[in-house]
């Protein structure tokens, strides 16, 4: 019996808003959550906006002692957890009273056959960043004064104590790590996570991305290759994703922590399934660090493979998730994909791009999109790209400009791209769809 | 379908190839010497195993010297020599059939504090244009593929010690969904001054200054560890494909499992990993012929796998082998590491010293091999790895 993997519960924290309504209800209706950056002074910079999250750990329910051990990025994929795990139905909960202390978690069998992949680029940079500024005094000292360093260092340094947070929050007792191949992280540790199930390792996975990059080292990385934006006079309008006007990137932040079970499980349990994985693939570019060539050969692979592993023709997918960060040669690289992948019914799909939205969190936002490809095919509703009002010429597609759109919506792609070189693509189903392949065939 | 090991490339505090480190390591060489590239006078810790005489400039590309960390430098070189030793390179197989998936831990950190200072010191423009993929978990995946043509894959796991058995999993999950080589292991180090003062914020290191009585897993004289630099990097490949090319194999990744249990001290996710591998494998524990230990060097984690080791294997019921003795913990480099010594045990049916601890002080539970190496039929070799936090995996390795 082939083993399926099946999304049954969610929790997200986006710019915007924190939880999966929210974050939906913002996307349906367009609404952007870039702004001028708070989080430090960003004059100095390049680029001044950032889509950040206003997040209250304590609020959420974190204990003093959880908030001062870990760094806003393993808050930020706790407490989508405790809220995916809520939804699910797997533990207790859901009654708005989360939080790690005395939060419900999985036990015995359960708990030994649920596993933990979190996608991730950045690791625990804030803290990394703030804690390099009080050893090193400010950047003065090559020779920094440990004396002055925060009692969880050693945990903000390992990018795997998210995992290691998450895994403990929830009881996992499976396989558990992070997956780190920068923006296509939270597609990647998704497809991990699903190659766990199938192959018999876990019965559950904990499974998403976390990121918390607006800090100045990630700003000052990404404006000294002009690959964030440089305007700071409408930072609601930031991010314009294939619009003729797009000026680069804006950076995120947030998570988005899916529940994914083996499907013959979750349908023993009666557990709402809002969608099967059929199909994922990942390629490298083997060409460039941060560069991608215009005619996105690696990304219309990776896509192609997905469709191939969950048996489906392009005039299948109804919507495709963008990679859409803003800037002209990501917007040019898989608009090309997508033609070579998809063929003339490239032409017929909405495409769209949220990162217009909520910005760029790097290795959480490939998550995050899955969940919004979750949510588009449980409300049969495809969110737009905000801000696309002056379409670039050279991108020809259905854009969804501006505005959502219902849509009927039986299997959806989303796909991404990252530093590294690294193209992935992911498929997500209605499972009735793959029961019905499988007995047509 | 199995997964071979046709190449291997090392670069470790003790030797700069695969023989090299072989040689030393069953000489019981060590690579544990004082830091020689920063004053530690500040510092309670000054050794650290440091991979000395590595030439950057003589084995990297000199594009790729501005743009990379010591850490990249090292992978990169130890890519070269695993794919040399395997036959492979761009053109072996179809582009999309080689892929590449590696562990990481600290990422290009020497890199990162250099470019730190500059922000803080003088301002963002002064900032590396490389700076956003040389401090990055996922660099040394990217940079390989790069070098090498590899359109297949690509993959970054990160569970500290653990994630150099992870990335092998990685890629053996690769091949058996299609992909028939792949380049994997860690290589791994941030021995700067940040680096060592983030591992000394861990409370785990040894501030023992005479290398003789730092880093002494499994002794009662176990006094924390000593952080090292380097790893290795694997080729692993479907052994029908590596045998229509005439590849020879090293050796079999024949099973793997991993668990995860936050509880301080317990035993109770190696043994379910082990058990998870040996089952993969098809093995019983009696089948197992030598264990190469974690060997975290802290008296309630030495316990924790002592425990582990007695109940799979009974009191003494395996040898085990801790050649990190010789070169500190390697971070995400360790477990790759020991998964190149496994094979190298395998191919000499031989089983390395440990360095340092005493027979008379060590948990008479184990059956240690120290001192002297020790001739023996060596047909399978579990590989264990613990991860800060919470992470343990666990690799059988059997001949090919």
């Amino acid at each position: 019996m082939t083993r399926r993997a099946v999304i049954t519960g969610m929790g997200v924290i986006a710019p915007g808003g924190t939880g999966t309504k929210p974050f939906w209800e913002m996307l349906t209706a367009g609404r952007t959550a870039t702004r001028r950056i708070t989080f430090f002074d960003p004059e100095p910079y390049r680029c001044k906006v950032a889509a950040e999250c206003d997040f209250d750990p304590a609020a959420e329910g974190l204990s003093p002692r959880d908030i001062r051990r870990m760094d806003r990025v393993s808050q930020f994929a706790v407490v989508c957890t405790q809220e995916a795990l809520a939804d699910s139905g797997l533990v207790a909960g859901g009654d708005g009273a989360p939080g790690v202390a005395g939060a419900a978690a999985l036990e015995g069998e359960a708990a030994e056959r649920t596993g933990v992949a979190i996608g991730n680029a950045v690791g625990a940079t804030m803290s990394l960043e703030s804690e390099y500024v009080t050893v090193s005094d400010g950047g003065r000292d090559w020779l920094v004064d440990h004396r002055y360093a925060a009692p969880h260092l050693y945990e903000y340094f390992l990018p795997s104590s998210i995992a290691a947070e998450v895994a403990t929050a929830a009881g996992a007792g499976g396989p558990a790590s992070v997956v780190s191949t920068g923006c296509t992280s939270g597609i990647d540790a998704v497809a991990y996570a699903c190659d766990l199930i199938r192959e018999g390792s876990a019965d559950i996975m904990i499974t998403g991305g976390s990121d918390a990059p607006v800090s100045p080292i990630t700003l000052a990385c990404f404006d000294v290759i002009k690959a964030t934006t440089p305007q700071a006079d409408d930072p609601a309008r930031a991010c314009r994703p294939f619009d003729a006007t797009r000026s680069g990137l804006v950076l995120g932040e947030g998570a988005a922590i899916l529940v994914l079970e083996e499907y013959e499980h979750a349908r023993r349990r009666g557990a709402h399934i809002y969608a099967e994985i059929p199909g994922f693939a990942s390629r490298c570019n083997a060409f460039h660090m941060t560069g991608l060539k215009p005619d996105g050969r690696e990304m219309a692979e990776a896509i192609g493979v997905a469709l191939d592993e969950a048996r489906l023709a392009p005039e299948q997918i109804g919507y495709v998730n963008a990679h859409g960060s803003g800037t002209k040669q990501n917007d040019r690289h898989e608009t090309a994909a997508f033609k070579t992948a998809l063929g003339s019914h490239a032409y017929q799909i909405p495409v769209s791009g949220i990162k217009s939205m909520v910005g760029h969190s790097l290795g959480a936002i490939g998550s995050i999109e899955i969940a919004a490809c979750a949510l588009a095919l449980e409300h049969q509703v495809v969110p737009p790209t905000a801000n696309l009002s002056e379409p670039d010429p050279e991108c020809d597609l259905d854009y969804v400009p501006r505005e959502a759109r219902e849509a009927r919506l039986d299997a959806v792609l989303t796909v991404g791209s990252g530093f590294g070189g690294f193209q992935s693509a992911l498929v997500l189903a209605d499972p009735e769809l793959a029961d019905q392949e499988r007995s047509a065939a | 379908m199995s997964t071979v090991i046709t190449g291997l490339g090392v670069m470790a505090p003790n030797g700069l190839s695969s023989e090299d480190y072989w040689t030393a390591t069953l000489n019981g060489d060590s690579g544990i010497a004082p830091i020689d590239r920063f004053d530690t006078s500040g510092y309670p810790v000054s050794l650290a195993g440091q991979v000395t005489g590595f030439e950057p400039e003589e084995l990297v590309p000199d594009r790729l010297m501005p743009q990379t960390d010591r850490m990249t430098r090292m992978a990169l070189a130890a890519a070269d020599a695993a794919l040399a030793a395997a036959g492979a390179g761009p053109g072996t197989l179809p582009e999309y059939d080689m892929g590449v998936a590696t562990a990481s831990t600290s990422g290009g950190l020497e890199f990162g504090q250099r470019e730190l200072q500059k922000l803080w010191g003088k301002g963002w423009q002064h900032v590396s244009a490389y700076m956003s993929f040389a401090w990055y978990y996922a660099v040394n995946t990217g940079q390989i593929s790069i070098k090498h043509g590899m359109r297949g894959p690509g993959g970054v796991v990160i569970s500290e010690q653990a994630g150099g058995l992870d990335a092998l999993a990685f890629a053996r999950r690769q091949i058996r969904k299609g992909t028939p080589l792949m380049v994997t292991g860690g290589v791994d180090g941030s021995l700067c001054p940040y680096g060592l003062a983030i591992q000394i914020a861990s409370g785990r290191l040894s501030t023992q200054d005479h290398p003789d009585l730092a880093y002494l897993p499994f002794d009662h004289r176990a006094n924390g560890y000593l952080p090292g630099e380097g790893g290795a990097i694997l080729v692993a490949e479907e052994r029908e494909s590596a045998q229509r090319r005439g590849a020879p194999a090293a050796g079999e990744l024949a099973g793997y499992g991993a668990a995860f249990d936050p509880s301080p001290g317990s035993r109770g996710a190696l043994v379910r990993a082990a058990r998870a591998a040996l089952a993969d494998a098809g093995l019983a524990a009696d089948g197992i012929d030598a264990v190469v230990a974690d060997a975290a060097g802290q008296q309630d984690d030495d316990q924790a796998e002592a425990d582990a080791l007695s109940e799979l294997f009974g009191p003494a019921g395996v040898p085990v082998c801790v050649p990190k003795t010789m070169t500190g913990r390697l971070l995400s480099g360790g477990a790759a590491l020991d998964t190149a010594t496994a094979l190298l045990a395998l191919r000499d049916q031989v089983l390395p010293p440990a360095i340092n601890i005493h027979p008379e002080l060590t948990d008479p539970r184990l059956d240690l091999v120290i001192g002297e190496p020790r001739e023996t039929p060596v047909r399978a070799v579990l590989v264990l790895a613990r991860g800060h936090g919470g992470f343990a995996s666990a690799a059988v390795l059997t001949r090919p």
